[in-house]
């Protein structure tokens, strides 16, 4: 028996010619803030709605708490949704928007008030009881979709980009709200978002989705530490991708990497891979150092002398992109100290690059067309590269 | 300045409505306190004897099946247009304009002709009446024409493309995540229905029942081809006090107290509607 209380098991669903859901198996557990991301057209909402029996899946079932409603119909399960329009009944007032899912419950009408009641206080709304959704702003309608749902106490609650709708300002407002909601009522939440930033600042874990399948699952500090694929790497925050083989292995964690145009990268060989095999290697741009000067030499350190190509300041830190040998390597360089007293790198200055051999991480699968997902494509900008 | 363009521009509309609405409605209303003249004319003088003489049972009668007509047709278009107004507004756009094509196709015909079309069907020589008496469903003396349920039935055929389509035009506006959101929240198909479909189309619906309503109050060819003595309604009546009798002011007391019916409803939804509009104000929206 599983422990999981969401779970889908080899999940398919195609509309017409494309395929959205890709045998997808997933488990969330219970009390989880769970995180679908990935791009539009992914397939996170489709997950979303064939939980809440919107669609049915061609193949495979799903599973809440153990028990198959694969066959139920949306108002059979005991899940609500929080749709990205809100979908507010524009007729009822906020009172009887929220207590829509007890009315069709047959409650007691004094039991419904009451309960109604509290929700109007947890979104702190009571004194809008009596408007219309039209009469509402963003955040008031988001904040009612959500008491509208939480009321029925669900086993999970779904959100579809909840906080699409709403400015910056609001949304980091909200996200709060619903991290403490959360805490506070202590449900299954599984959240469908395309933003990184919401998706990590919120999730206990998170299965980041592309093209209907799943390329990762993990803790938001798993995914961005050690992405799997470069679909991951390029889609959460930013990368630099580097393609070889093995060269030697030096011991049972270390391996030299022959790379075109750098000398040997020193890498930790955590997938222990013989000499020979190709290998795609994903660095994050925080994890390289740059400096006018050499630095120390040290067993576990990679060098590279390179060229400033591009600087981009940004307050708190620096973007700069260096061409070394065939690559264009992206460095972001933390302002911890006084900015002003530095000796500036500047354009087409020679510099040097360096990074620790742990930092370089290889990738299961890598997809060339993953590279258009980085910030700045690695060649978009400069001359092209020569050659290999 | 604003309220002078205004009247300027609605100036024609209502000079057009004064002189063939207005005008000859209270002439219809003022004839009938005329007495009537022996070769069909109107005299001079008033008179209240027409008014009280069409408070006779027989034109209660009349009065009241014309009602009841009117309102069994109203809600059978009703029940048919609301599903097929929810089917055509959910299916796939190629489909839609067919679908919308086979409810308009009818309107090709002439009115006129259809009635007759269903009076030759429903003849007892007829193939409904034939078909009807092969499947042992009616004795060889039944009779489909002449009944007030006859009259009913042409009735929602020629009212039902009128129903349909305001009730498809507000389906189409209609946000069908709502429903989606009403089954999430426990709603069962028909409980959405109702509860979250129905209110979100209700301007077309109301504009449904008075389309089919008043038009049906005042039917008069449907019930003179097909309906016979007993499928009488108004409409016939004040037909044969012109036509027949040559009674003038008292076609034009029936034809008042018609309008008067017709009125009622009218002005009912339209302070209804009011109603709606001013709960629906937006605060912070310029007055």
């Amino acid at each position: 028996m599983s422990n999981e209380f969401l779970e889908f098991r080899g999940v398919s669903k195609r509309f017409g010619p494309i395929q959205a859901v890709d045998g997808v198996s997933l488990g969330i557990k219970k009390g989880e803030f769970f995180s679908l991301l990935g791009p539009s057209g992914c397939g996170k909402t489709t997950m979303l709605r064939l939980a809440a029996g919107f669609e049915a899946p061609d193949d495979g079932r799903v599973f809440l708490d153990s028990r198959d409603i694969t066959g139920l119909p949306p108002d059979k399960r005991k899940v609500n949704t929080i749709f990205q329009s809100y979908a507010l009944f524009p007729h009822l007032t906020v009172r009887d928007n929220i207590g829509f899912g007890l009315t069709i419950a047959r409650r007691p009408r004094a039991d419904i008030r009451a309960e109604v009641d509290r929700m109007l206080e947890l979104i702190r709304m009571t004194d809008q009881a009596g408007k219309k959704p039209d009469q509402l702003s963003g955040g008031q309608k988001q904040r009612v979709a959500v008491a509208r749902a939480l009321v029925n106490k669900p086993d999970v609650l779904l959100l579809d980009e909840p906080l699409a709708a709403l400015d910056l300002k609001l949304r980091q407002k909200m996200l709060v709200e619903l991290d403490l909601i959360h805490d506070e009522v202590g449900i299954t939440f599984l959240y469908v978002t395309h933003d990184q930033a919401e998706a990590m600042s919120l999730s206990d874990r998170i299965a980041v989705m592309s093209g209907g399948r799943i390329e990762q699952i993990g803790a938001p500090a798993e995914i961005y530490e050690s992405p799997r694929t470069s679909f991951v790497a390029a889609f959460i925050g930013d990368t630099n991708f580097l393609e070889g083989r093995v060269g030697e292995c030096l011991d049972r964690d270390y391996c030299r990497l022959d790379i075109a145009g750098l000398p040997g990268i020193l890498c930790f060989n955590d997938k222990v891979l013989q000499p020979g095999q190709p290998i795609y290697l994903s660095i994050r741009p925080e994890k390289v150092h740059i400096s006018h000067d050499r630095p120390e030499e040290n067993a576990h350190r990679n060098v590279l002398a390179g060229a400033v190509e591009d600087v981009i300041y940004l307050g708190a830190n620096t973007k700069y992109w260096v061409r070394a040998g065939g690559y264009r390597i992206q460095v972001l360089r933390q302002h911890d100290r006084y900015f002003l007293d530095e000796k500036p790198l500047r354009w087409k200055d020679p510099c040097w690059v360096w990074w620790h051999a742990d930092d370089g991480f290889m990738l299961d699968h890598f997809r060339k067309a993953d590279e258009g997902l980085l910030a700045v494509p690695p060649q978009s900008v400069g001359e092209p590269i020569n050659g290999k | 300045m604003k309220r002078r363009t205004e009247w300027l521009t609605s100036l024609p509309t209502l000079v057009w409505l004064s002189l063939f609405v207005v005008i000859p409605t209270l002439l219809v209303f003022a004839i009938a306190f005329r007495p009537a003249t022996p070769y069909g004319g109107v005299g001079s003088g008033w008179t209240l004897e027409t008014v009280r003489s069409l408070a006779t049972p027989s034109y209660l009668a009349i009065a009241w099946r014309t009602l009841w007509m009117s309102l069994l047709t109203t809600a059978l278009c009703l029940v048919l247009a609301l599903p097929a107004g929810y089917t055509i507004a959910r299916a796939a756009a190629r489909w839609r304009n067919r679908l919308l094509m086979l409810v308009i196709i009818p309107f090709w015909t002439s009115f006129l002709v259809r009635v007759f079309a269903w009076k030759s069907l429903l003849h007892p020589e007829g193939p409904v009446k034939r078909a009807l008496e092969a499947l042992g469903l009616v004795g060889p003396g039944a009779t489909l024409l002449y009944h007030p349920a006859t009259v009913v039935l042409v009735m929602v055929y020629t009212f039902l493309p009128f129903t349909i389509l305001p009730i498809y035009a507000a389906a189409e506006k209609f946000d069908f995540r709502l429903v989606e959101a009403a089954r999430d929240l426990g709603a069962r198909p028909f409980q959405s229905f109702r509860k979250v479909f129905l209110p979100g189309i209700r301007r077309g619906v109301v504009t449904a029942v008075l389309v089919v309503f008043i038009p049906a109050l005042g039917s008069y060819i449907i019930p003179d081809l097909v309906g016979g003595p007993s499928g009488e309604m108004l409409g016939n009546k004040i037909a044969q006090r012109v036509f027949s009798d040559r009674n003038l002011p008292h076609a034009s007391a029936l034809s008042a107290v018609l309008v008067l019916a017709v009125l009622a409803p009218l002005i009912g939804v339209l302070a209804l509607q009011k109603k709606g509009r001013k709960s629906d104000i937006v605060i912070g929206e310029a007055p």
